[in-house]
């Protein structure tokens, strides 16, 4: 470090930033505003925009990759990722669909459904936290090998026959237009978000992601603590796939292909930082939404999907690339 | 002053067209595909959109998702769900996946059909399959009688033993080549549907079977490989490969001669009865009922089984004549 520096370090301003433009500055807020500008541009450009059935119809189109990105985010925020949620999905929605040949009621396909996912998040959390893998290879590795069950048990065949009931998590609905995922959505945010930023479990996701060094010899368990957030990646993965199924009434080995890279983008859109450390949960709950609406939004104008995936991919890029300049900008002011 | 002329003029004929196409009568289907971007679908709109102009009061929407998948039609669905369109076509990724969501459609009034790949009879209210079992026997042992009017022997290159859908269409063509008594089968050989081995099996039955007058190979792969065997054991002129192949892949074989025609479904013919069909239910014309004859416009007529499916037509045959312009198709 050079001399030259040392008076910059140390400088103190005259006023403080302020609340607006410190909000202002926040990502969340800059979501906000991107998540309402979408609104308002899409109730102008199509006449079927506001429509309340049609906004919950369009809600199915992230409430399952949102919920598996709540506990994503939690992973990624510590510094671990888990690239095999939506095998865990195919696995899960394969098991429930054998289950119902047997005979199997609502309440066990639920029970089913959280006990698979939950294995399979202690499968991956044995192999990362407990043995010390990384977990982006791990993770790859079990995409293949959960979905590869499930090919396996099913191969060009499909599972229905769900009961009646069941139908529920996916297609029904809690009041009015307030459907059950939708609910599941917000439960699961508040939860998410309390668990992040508002206990001490929260506290050392955050200073693990930060440096786990550090972490471990300020007492945190590091290894339990990923551990439980691959168990809880698990878990939303299984009820994500509760609800999926619910919805497709039928089980193919091809289920959910490629949700783990859309959720990782709810992710990283939410402003979590990859490398780990930073992010919040109002930040996933609105890139969902922004996700969401985007998506709907050239749904109801004809838009091929590229241009939406096109549309997704700027966005992210910008995402990290944004804060990289700005600050490069601030630097040589 | 001429250029604002026109200006004014074009401003005038654009507001006209765009209310012509908002005007109220004007009925919206969807036609929704497996994925954007398949030279085969493409082909679908465009004879989509010879129905829709014929028709006159009709405006295709072209769309499916990025991926094969089911939960981007779903996503897809829901658009036009909430768009409100008369009637939506589609080509389903899974059959079963889609049913609670075309449901949806249905209960909200939408016409809802399915053509190429169908959706379980819940999810629609009638499926149009490009050609049945039987058309395909009849056409598979035409095409190699056709070429070999004094009779002789026929091999079958097939994909593999257990494949479901070859299985049944060389049932359908022994079950029809008591039409032919000159015509004998010799053999089935099963190729896998991988082109090495297709082509091994194709030179071996050249070899078994020296007066061999044509293969028949119900699979993209199988026709492909044997037609490469026929020609490097230079074999075109005596023995005629025939079957289901893809026009861009055949079209090279064609050329050479060794295979004189060969058969798949026209996609245009496809997405031209399926638009036909969905006018005709959307509009009240006619019903989708076990039995019900439906009216397909220049491709005929379907009558629907107990499962509410219809063939459309015999497999399009395509020669020399036609599969260059294909072959830019699929």
């Amino acid at each position: 470090m050079s001399l030259s520096d040392t008076p910059h370090a140390r400088h103190i301003p005259d006023r403080l930033a302020s609340p607006l433009s410190r909000a202002l500055k926040r990502w969340e807020v800059l979501l906000f505003l991107v998540a309402a500008a979408i609104f308002v541009i899409n109730s102008f450009a199509s006449p079927y925009f506001l429509d309340p059935w049609s906004l919950s119809d369009a809600t199915y189109n992230f409430t399952e990759k949102a919920m598996i990105g709540f506990a994503m985010a939690l992973l990624i925020i510590a510094g671990e990722i888990d690239l095999s949620v939506a095998s865990i999905m195919a696995l899960t929605s394969t098991a429930m669909g054998f289950a119902v040949t047997l005979g199997a009621g609502t309440p066990e396909l639920v029970a089913i459904g959280i006990v698979v996912g939950l294995a399979c998040g202690a499968f991956n959390g044995m192999l990362v936290a407990g043995m010390g893998l990384p977990s982006i290879v791990v993770t790859i590795g079990t995409m293949s090998l959960f979905r590869g069950i499930s090919y396996i048990v099913l191969g060009d065949k499909a599972y229905n026959g769900y009961p009646a009931s069941f139908a529920y998590f996916g297609q029904g609905y809690v009041w009015w237009v307030f459907s059950f995922e939708l609910a599941l959505f917000a439960v699961a945010a508040l939860v998410f978000g309390v668990l992040l930023h508002r206990t001490n479990f929260g506290r050392a996701i955050y200073v693990i992601g930060n440096n786990p060094v550090a972490a471990l010899f300020s007492g945190i368990r590091v290894a339990r603590v990923k551990f439980i957030l691959f168990l809880l990646t698990g878990v939303m993965s299984g009820i994500a796939s509760i609800c999926l199924t619910s919805r497709l009434g039928s089980t193919r080995p091809s289920i959910a292909l490629g949700t783990e890279l859309e959720a990782v983008t709810m992710v990283v859109l939410g402003g979590v930082n990859i490398l780990g450390g930073s992010g919040t949960i109002p930040g996933v709950v609105l890139a969902a939404l922004v996700m969401g609406l985007v998506t709907f939004g050239f749904g109801l104008l004809n838009v091929p999907g590229i241009v939406m995936s096109i549309f997704i991919g700027l966005l992210l890029i910008g995402v990290i690339a944004l804060p990289r300049l700005w600050a490069r900008a601030r630097r040589r002011r | 002053m001429s250029n604002w002329k026109t200006l004014l003029t074009s401003a005038a004929v654009a507001t006209a067209v765009f209310a012509n196409v908002a005007h109220a009568d004007t009925k919206r289907i969807a036609v929704v595909v497996k994925a954007l971007g398949i030279g085969f679908f493409d082909a679908v709109d465009k004879g989509a959109e010879e129905a829709a102009k014929q028709l006159g009061d009709v405006q295709i929407i072209y769309t499916g998702p990025t991926k094969t998948t089911a939960e981007g039609q779903i996503d897809v669905i829901n658009a036009l769900i909430a768009q409100k369109v008369d009637a939506i076509a589609i080509s389903a990724n899974d059959k079963d996946a889609l049913v609670p969501v075309l449901k949806k459609a249905m209960d909200r009034g939408i016409t809802v059909i399915s053509f190429d790949s169908g959706v379980a009879p819940a999810g629609r209210e009638m499926q149009l399959n490009a050609s049945s079992t039987e058309l395909i026997g009849k056409m598979l042992i035409k095409m190699a009688a056709d070429s070999m009017p004094d009779g002789g022997k026929v091999a079958v290159l097939s994909a593999s033993a257990t494949a479901t859908n070859q299985n049944a269409w060389i049932d359908a063509m022994k079950a029809s080549m008591s039409a032919y008594p000159n015509i004998k089968l010799d053999e089935v050989a099963y190729g896998d549907d991988m082109a090495d081995k297709s082509y091994r099996e194709a030179q071996a039955l050249m070899q078994k079977y020296p007066n061999l007058k044509a293969i028949i190979a119900p699979t993209t792969v199988g026709i492909q490989a044997a037609a490469q065997a026929v020609e490097d054991a230079k074999m075109v002129g005596k023995i005629n490969v025939t079957g289901l192949g893809l026009p861009s892949e055949m079209a090279g074989h064609v050329h050479t001669g060794a295979s004189q025609g060969f058969a798949i479904w026209n996609p245009i013919d496809l997405g031209y009865a399926a638009t036909m069909i969905a006018d005709e239910l959307m509009t009240k014309k006619a019903e989708a009922k076990p039995g019900a004859v439906l009216d397909m416009g220049r491709m005929g007529k379907v009558t629907l089984d107990a499962n509410g499916e219809g063939a459309m037509a015999d497999p399009f045959f395509y020669n020399a004549k036609n599969v260059d312009e294909f072959a830019k198709i699929f």
